[in-house]
């Protein structure tokens, strides 16, 4: 069973269908299995060689085999053949098994259609300036393929296709913009599949268990980007607070499920600075803001951790403006069972640290001594700061506090809040990140993944809920210039998060800059931004947003069909014509009518004849005219005294059929004689 | 525009008076010669087709021959041939008659197409090729051909790629009562032909026609030619179009017929007037029948731009 040879799809074009498609389907390798990458690069390559060869395409049974056994072990690889991942593989995998069976232009067209498609699903796994330029390069491939494939001649260059293609999408991006701003938008993707959706969402965590093995810190990706209004604030203060743990269980701190709705009282002690935050969505509710914040321009409510959150889990990249003050009063007054809550431990958790605390209590005189004595017990004992602790299996506080005494943050925050609790201090931790670069290349702080950090609070009467980072004491660098710097000689750095000095640094920076306006202007313009826009515009609904995208579609189509009308409209003729064309209507309203093929001198044979008085006038127009029209020379004079003698000429209303003779046309082919 | 008495004019007075009542087709065949085309005339016998080529022969000094084609004719008749000298013990070229200025190619359908295509090829060429020679033929070179539409038993018409090597195509037809009047009382055409003295030297005939290759035509005007090959092309009755080489031989033509009438620049009824005589020939008709296409149709379908 064969199929005829390929034909209609010229080996040369074959070749660059197979480029742009390859183009296409490139950033799906990041996702797709190694066999599947392997199958379509196979198909491709098995159609190249077909037609190098010249011989048939595979026939029917084979390809039908081939469909079955590949949707077979999509279904195997994902469990399913519906779905994001499972979806677009099979689509990857269908555009390659589509290769076999091209023959005509009409199977370009459908490769080439899956190929755009292909190029709108890629923005589904990511959405960066990076991918949004491989998509613009591969709709130009794929609509300049389209040229090549669809009725361009086969003389003509694929180059010339691609210039012509390239002319078509920037014509296009007026459409585009306008429909980006007004194309009504839903929160959410459009598929309801929010675990895949979400499921690449990066950042803090609503609970923390010392010891497991820090992933934050590895990765380098933007948490979010502040530009701070009257400059950012000391090295030292950059504390951006985020979810606040306070329930203990002896291995894991958690967020308090009971929190009070009724906020904490704040007191700003210096003047709050001003900032506008671009936060990257989280799939989490909270909100960062520079601790402690005293104002936010969003819809998000403080709550009586002073965790400032939304109601609902942040999908979408929002920018919001708050106002902290560096010096605060955090809490007036704690309530009994607050208090118990801030002091509650497992009850046979931590012997020996309740035991070290006691010790604490005893000596000092009051809480803040407590406090300051923790601090220097960390400071003065052998404490080691890591970013790959040793395992703490049993007791891990304990362990941590008089065996292993190496960590990072979470470790010294959680054995510090212990130890704060067994001396009968009101104490919680605090997860945020600590820190961040200002970015000159476009005047902005960078807070970064890698900058998480956890610190503690706690509560000291009359000073309200105090920050007290016992990290601090083991590596001042870390609060000082951040994690790089903290890390011991020969411990490895996150890679990125030592950029900003050298070339490579810079232009980190400033590919971080570029992708800030991306996320700011392009990425950010989610339905919260659309709502404000068709506010500004006046327009309030869907209905009216569909409304106004229609009648300016119609408006933009309208004005490109009277631009085209005006550019195709008839050449106005040359004054000398106009002239002549005057005389002729004369002369035809008068009756003496003429065929539009009728020469000049023929015609004014007649009309000379048929006005023998006007006979002078005649021959001055005619032989002026034509030699403007014809001539080899010609002067300014004879459009002068062309025009003057037309305006002389005068014809008088032929009568009946006495001048019929000299009315009629006369031959086309009479000679000028 | 119109331009002064030029010395053709003496040369149209004169052929008028010896062809009578044929003003335009003696007008044609010079703007032919004129503009260093060849001319092809398809009529009956006895309506001074022969009479015409004389004529100018005679009016113009051409060295003129004329030569009868007949079906046993070899192209070494036409171009002639290499003989071999006993006396000397070599062979000699001996010139056909188209080694001549003005050669009258009579009944030319009738010969073989071997020999036709020989004398086309020396008409195109203006040169003749024999045994690996070269021998360009005399200046100026003019060719008159006639063909018998009638009695074609026998005869072998030029294909249509051939007819393309005439620059234009006439008919003489019968003259009309007065005309015919005056030749039957009149002197016998072939004496008083005789008497008639030459008003151009062959080098006045070039210099003219360097005239002639001068002649303005305006853009306006070269639009206007754009615009009736572009008719012809479109027309459905037509079995093709001009080709761009027909459109250069209009404007040739026309460019003769300005000078003719004393102009420096063509204009638009200088291309109507040589339109049916340089795109009758070139033009056919899809209908079996092969009519004669209505040159005047088609001119008076397309509008002066």
């Amino acid at each position: 069973m064969t199929a005829p040879p390929p034909a209609g799809i010229a080996h040369d074009r074959l070749k660059w269908l197979l480029a742009a498609m390859g183009l296409v389907i490139a950033p799906h390798a990041l996702q797709l299995p190694l066999w599947l990458i392997i199958s379509v690069i196979a198909c491709g390559g098995l159609r190249y060689l077909l037609s190098l060869r010249g011989d048939a395409l595979p026939g029917r049974l084979t390809r039908l085999l081939a469909v079955i056994t590949a949707t077979g072990a999509i279904y195997v690889t994902y469990g399913t053949i519906l779905g994001l991942d499972a979806g677009v593989a099979l689509l990857s995998l269908m555009a390659g098994f589509k290769f076999l069976e091209l023959r005509n232009a009409r199977d370009a067209l459908v490769i080439l259609l899956l190929g755009y498609f292909l190029v709108a699903t890629a923005f589904l796994f990511d959405q960066s300036l990076l991918s949004a330029a491989h998509a613009a390069a591969a709709t130009w491939a794929l609509t300049t393929l389209l040229i090549t494939t669809q009725g361009a001649s086969d003389a003509s260059p694929v180059g010339a296709h691609a210039r012509l293609a390239g002319t078509m999408l920037t014509q296009a991006i007026p459409i585009m913009v306008l429909l980006f701003a007004l194309f009504p938008r839903i929160q959410g993707p459009l598929w309801g599949m929010p675990e895949d959706a979400y499921a690449a969402m990066t950042g803090l965590s609503d609970e923390m268990t010392p010891g497991a093995i820090s992933n934050l810190s590895q990765s380098t990706d933007p948490a979010f980007r502040v530009e701070f209004t009257d400059g950012p604030p000391p090295r030292g203060q950059r504390y951006w607070r985020g979810p606040v743990l306070a329930a203990y269980d002896g291995q894991t701190w958690t967020q308090e499920r009971t929190t009070g709705r009724n906020a904490t009282e704040v007191r700003a002690l210096s003047e709050p600075s001003r900032y506008v935050v671009t936060l990257e969505p989280h799939n989490q509710p909270w909100l960062l803001t520079l601790d402690v914040a005293t104002s936010v321009d969003h819809t998000a409510e403080f709550d009586r951790a002073h965790q400032l959150r939304k109601s609902t889990p942040l999908r979408e990249r929002i920018r919001y403006e708050a106002r902290s003050a560096l010096h605060y009063q955090l809490g007036r007054s704690l309530g009994d069972g607050e208090r118990r809550r801030h002091l509650a431990l497992p009850d046979d958790a931590h012997p020996q640290a309740r035991e070290l605390a006691r010790r604490w209590r005893d000596e000092a005189g009051g809480d803040r001594d407590v406090v300051e004595q923790g601090l220097r017990h960390f400071a003065s004992e052998p404490f080691s700061y890591t970013l790959q602790p040793p395992l703490l299996d049993d007791d891990s506080v304990d362990q941590f506090l008089f065996e292993t005494r190496a960590g990072f943050c979470e470790h010294y925050a959680s054995a510090f809040s212990v130890l704060m609790r067994a001396a009968d201090i009101p104490a919680r931790v605090v997860t945020g990140y600590l820190g961040g670069r200002m970015n000159p290349a476009g005047d902005y702080m960078i807070v970064r993944q890698s900058d998480a950090h956890a610190w503690v609070e706690v509560w000291l009467e009359g000073e309200g809920w105090v920050r007290v980072d016992p990290t601090a004491q083991v590596a001042p660098e870390r609060v000082e210039h951040g994690l790089a710097e903290a890390l011991p000689d020969g411990d490895p750095a996150p890679g990125g998060v030592t950029g900003g000095d050298g070339l490579v640094g810079s232009l980190s920076l400033r590919w971080d800059a570029m992708n800030a306006y991306w996320n700011r202007w392009v990425l950010a313009y989610g339905p919260t931004l659309q709502d404000n826009l068709m506010q500004r515009l006046s327009l309030g609904s869907w209905q009216r947003v569909v409304i106004a995208l229609t009648a300016t579609m119609a408006l933009l189509l309208g004005a490109l069909a009277a631009l085209l009308l005006y550019r195709s409209r008839p050449r106005p003729p040359d004054p000398a014509t106009r002239a002549w064309r005057t005389f002729r209507h004369r002369a035809a309203r008068a009756g003496l009518r003429a065929p539009a093929s009728e020469g000049p001198h023929t015609f004014a044979r007649r009309a000379a004849a048929q006005w023998p008085d006007q006979a002078e006038v005649i021959t001055t127009i005619t032989t002026h005219y034509l030699r403007i029209r014809y001539g080899r020379h010609q002067t300014a004079a004879d459009m002068t005294a062309l025009r003057r003698a037309v305006r002389r000429f005068r014809p008088s209303r032929m009568s009946g059929d006495a001048p019929r003779a000299a009315a009629e046309p006369g031959a086309a082919g009479s000679h000028a004689g | 525009m119109r331009g002064q008495e030029t010395s053709v004019a003496p040369l149209l007075q004169a052929a008028e008076t010896v062809i009578l009542g044929k003003t335009g087709q003696v007008r044609l065949a010079i703007a032919c010669l004129l503009a260093e085309g060849h001319l092809l005339i398809e009529d009956l016998p006895g309506v001074g087709k022969t009479t015409l080529a004389h004529t100018i022969g005679r009016l113009l000094g051409l060295e003129f021959r004329r030569l009868q084609f007949t079906s046993d004719m070899l192209p070494a008749d036409v171009v002639g041939a290499s003989i071999y000298d006993r006396h000397h013990a070599r062979f000699d070229f001996h010139p056909g008659p188209v080694f001549t200025q003005l050669l009258l190619a009579d009944e030319v359908n009738r010969a073989t197409p071997r020999t036709q295509s020989a004398l086309l090829e020396a008409m195109e060429e203006r040169q003749v090729t024999t045994e690996g020679e070269t021998r360009p033929l005399p200046e100026p070179f003019f060719v008159i051909a006639t063909q018998n539409p009638e009695n074609q038993v026998g005869t072998f018409p030029l294909p249509e790629s051939q007819l393309d090597r005439f620059l234009m195509r006439i008919s003489i037809g019968y003259p009309d009562s007065r005309a015919e009047r005056q030749l039957l009382a009149g002197q016998d055409r072939r004496h008083l032909l005789a008497e008639t003295p030459a008003v151009m030297s062959p080098e006045g005939l070039q210099h003219e026609q360097a005239q002639v290759r001068d002649v303005h035509a305006s853009d306006a005007l070269i639009a206007y030619v754009q615009a009736i090959l572009a008719h012809t092309r479109s027309t459905p009755e037509l079995q093709h179009g001009l080709s761009p080489r027909a459109g250069q031989a209009l404007l040739r033509a026309a460019r003769a017929w300005a000078h003719l009438d004393g102009r420096d620049a063509v204009v638009p009824e200088d291309v109507q007037a040589v339109f049916p005589s340089v795109a009758g020939h070139r033009l056919q008709t899809c209908n079996t029948a092969g009519e004669a296409v209505p040159a005047e149709a088609l001119l008076a379908a397309v509008p002066i731009p």
